[in-house]
């Protein structure tokens, strides 16, 4: 059957399964958008194209399945950048569709012409500019496998104009052509077995569970080899959800905002069991200080993490689905055959590190309104039900801090590139991924005035999420580090509260618009939020501008200098940095 | 020595080279030589990458470049097990009063001349690691005046071959 390259793409996405795409039409992809009327995939139009790519992260974290979108040449695609770089630093499987100039003009500096292989090469898993019309069935196949096998990534499919309106002979599936794409086979038993033994033998170990775990979907059978092996988990960023906050051995969040026992549990513990984490700087603060006492055991899909920040004692590469599943049986069998790991004594001092340096900090009744407070009302009036999306700063920290998360999916953010104005878009992909569930963005006012457009979109399209904005009319996270490192010399970190009116704007892009500026309103008003579901509704949460987030580890510092902060007195501070723990 | 000699066999298709510049780069990983060329097999193509152990993780530039999709080997060559050759060409600036001091310090270096000019000449130099230095600091006082360089290649001593572990459809057309 002859189609055109455009009918090629459409098809070959819908055979791919695609049900859901975000983007907007321009010249170089115009011919794409004609089959695109009459295709069964749902095309969303968004306002910016950062918002495209956001969104296709956003329904990736929330499905596990390959989110799309789409652009034209130039502006267009660089538009993406943003998203694509996000997507790569994170792991996040999406394909990007970018028109191109014609053929004959790429080179030409052509209007609305951009090299964008050559601009997104360092920032994808994979990308090619297609210059065969024959070639795009396979080129989508490609692309798709790419972005979501082994370590997922992002993948970029270039296609110029002429190429999209040439003809060709349909036929699917097509060969892949990938001679040089490797995915790990099967983990090393005997490394399995070696793990097994470290584990069992170790008094004081700590899993160390990252984004990894989430991706392979492998949360259950980390609770299992938790609880096998008395060992305290502590979940990253990118795995907040992973392992339930209220379980006795959940540590919560490590690194530069992490709990004090999370951090200190990393630091003494003597033995890591690395579990599709990367030892990011965030996480180990200054490396050479970093749980100086612990043998290490890395598993990641990428052989490329393992030994990139810290040399393991025990390197397994593989899908964590088989290593957990196996290390579980391995896990098992070691404690059939030389009994239980004896790690009670570790339990109860991470125990009581918790309950000694909690997360602390002061809500008054008549007093300014705390965002801590906001997160942890919503945590508790939708009982860790809801997928809960952030965007970058002080507002993402307090939200992974206190949001108790019950299960994996549960949680999105911008984690490794730190993309300011990634949660409105990405909670609009997630509840186009999930209709139907409860999706609250939390933002900063600063985040949020970044991609508040896709608000419209998200009106029009009927996807009804919540934004929660904690309003304090800054740029938070760089106000705190000029509070601490720079003398509280502020500088263009002064937003204001009141101009947008956030009500009103939110009103304007057809949402419910909502405010909240004291304590005591904070149930009455998220309850309503939560009770609106055919549009979208905003909040404008007043909250208090000098609230730091603590505990934190200043940047390059050894995770023993971790600040609990201004709620704990010196003599605490003291004995939390001693390591002793407090009696009550 | 803390250069690592890297051999890696790529497909042979467009954006190939950018992409492996492009890991550098954004990797910062330093270079010090990249020569590319085509293999018995046209859809192949190897490059030899010489890398500064001293200022780079030679264990990092081998993993993030077996990432690349397009990249299908990547080996480091021991240099004790290994053949390293560098091609030059040298134009040197000929007084004839050292005609012939030039010319046997060009046998010595088993050099050819391959143009002879009014006042200058062209060598071509085929010399392992070090050698074509010291060729090059000889004729500095001759006056060297033009200089080209393709960059170290490499091959592995014995039987073995780059493409022995290589699954054969590899290389082979996939059907």
């Amino acid at each position: 059957m002859e189609v055109t390259g455009a009918q090629a793409l459409v098809r070959s996405l819908e055979c791919q399964g695609v049900d859901i795409m975000f983007g907007i039409p321009g010249g170089a992809i115009l011919p794409a958008y004609d089959p695109i009327r009459s295709s069964s995939i749902r095309h969303v139009l968004v306002r910016h194209e950062q918002g495209a790519g956001h969104a296709a992260e956003g329904y990736a974290w929330a499905t596990g399945r390959v989110g799309v979108c789409i652009a034209t040449s130039g502006p267009g695609a660089t538009n993406l950048v943003t998203a694509i770089s996000d997507a790569y630093m994170d792991s996040v499987p999406i394909v990007a569709i970018t028109g191109q100039v014609p053929t004959a003009m790429i080179g030409t500096d052509a209007f609305q012409e951009s090299d964008i292989t050559g601009i997104t090469g360092p920032i994808t898993k994979h990308n090619e500019l297609v210059t065969e019309v024959e070639r795009i069935p396979a080129a989508i196949a490609e692309a798709f496998h790419i972005a979501a096998t082994g370590r997922p990534g992002p993948v970029l499919v270039d296609l110029p104009k002429d190429i999209l309106q040439a003809q060709t002979t349909w036929s699917w599936p097509p060969a892949l052509d990938l001679p040089g794409y490797k995915v790990p086979g099967a983990p090393d038993g005997e490394l399995i077995e070696q793990a097994a033994r470290l584990l069992r033998e170790a008094k004081r170990p700590v899993l160390y569970a990252g984004g990894g775990v989430i991706k392979s979907d492998s949360y259950a059978a980390l609770r299992e080899l938790a609880e096998l092996a008395q060992a305290p988990v502590t979940t990253t960023l990118m795995a907040r959800g992973a392992f339930p906050d209220a379980h006795p051995l959940a540590l919560g969040m490590p690194g530069m905002h992490g709990m004090y026992a999370a951090v200190t549990a990393l630091q003494e513990c003597d033995l890591i069991v690395a579990l599709g984490s990367r030892f990011d700087d965030r996480v180990t603060g200054k490396l050479s200080a970093f749980a100086p006492k612990a043998k290490v055991i890395h598993a990641d899909i990428d052989p490329a993490e393992i030994g990139k920040n810290r040399r393991p004692d025990v390197a397994i590469v593989g899908d964590l689905r088989t290593v957990l599943a196996d290390f579980v049986r391995a896990m098992r069998a070691e404690i059939d055959a030389h009994g239980s790991p004896d790690t009670a004594d570790w339990i109860s001092t991470t125990a009581s590190w918790k309950t000694s340096y909690p997360l602390r900090y002061s809500q008054q009744p008549d007093g300014p309104l705390k965002p801590q407070h906001v997160v942890e009302r919503l945590s508790a009036l939708t009982g860790g039900d809801a997928i809960v999306v952030a965007g970058v700063g002080q507002h993402q920290m307090h939200t992974s801090q206190h949001y108790s998360f019950t299960k994996p999916r549960s949680w999105i953010n911008s984690g490794g590139a730190g993309t300011m104005g990634f949660a409105v878009p990405a909670a609009m992909g997630a509840q186009a991924g999930r209709p139907g569930e409860l999706v609250v963005a939390i933002d900063g006012d600063g985040c949020f005035q970044m991609t508040a457009q896709e608000l419209a979109t998200c009106a029009i399209e009927r996807l009804p999420i919540k934004v929660l904005i904690f309003n304090n009319g800054f740029l938070g996270m760089v106000r705190q580090w000029q509070e601490l490192f720079y003398d509280e010399r502020y500088s263009e970190v002064h937003l204001g509260t009141a101009i947008p009116d956030y009500v009103k704007l939110a009103e304007a892009y057809g949402c419910a618009g909502l405010r909240c500026e004291h304590p005591g309103d904070v149930d009455a008003v998220l309850e309503k939020a939560l009770s609106i579901s055919d549009v979208p509704t905003v909040v404008d949460f007043r909250t208090h501008d000098a609230e730091g987030v603590f505990p934190m580890v200043p940047a390059g510092h050894s995770n023993d200098d971790i600040v609990l902060g201004p709620q704990f007195t010196a003599a605490e501070q003291q004995a939390a940095t001693r390591r002793e723990v407090i009696k009550r | 020595m803390t250069t690592h000699t890297l051999s890696v066999l790529v497909e042979n298709k467009p954006g190939v080279l950018a992409h492996v510049a492009a890991l550098f780069s954004r990797r910062a990983f330093n270079i010090s030589s990249l020569s590319v060329g085509p293999t018995s097999d046209p859809k192949v193509s190897r490059m030899t990458i010489l890398v500064d152990g001293a200022s780079t993780p030679v264990d990092q530039v081998h993993k993030q470049l077996e990432k690349l999709v397009r990249v299908l080997k990547v080996t480091e060559l021991e240099q004790d097990a290994a053949i390293e050759r560098e091609l030059a060409l040298i134009k040197v600036r000929v007084n004839p009063q050292l005609r012939s001091e030039l010319l046997d310090i060009a046998a010595s270096f088993r050099a050819n001349v391959v143009d002879l000019g009014q006042d200058t000449i062209v060598l071509e130099a085929v010399c392992g690691p070090g050698r074509l230095d010291e060729l090059l600091a000889r004729l500095e006082q001759h006056g060297t005046c033009e200089l080209v360089r393709t960059g170290q290649i490499a091959i592995s001593r014995g039987s073995e071959t780059i493409t022995d572990d290589m699954a054969g459809p590899t290389l082979a057309a996939v059907s």
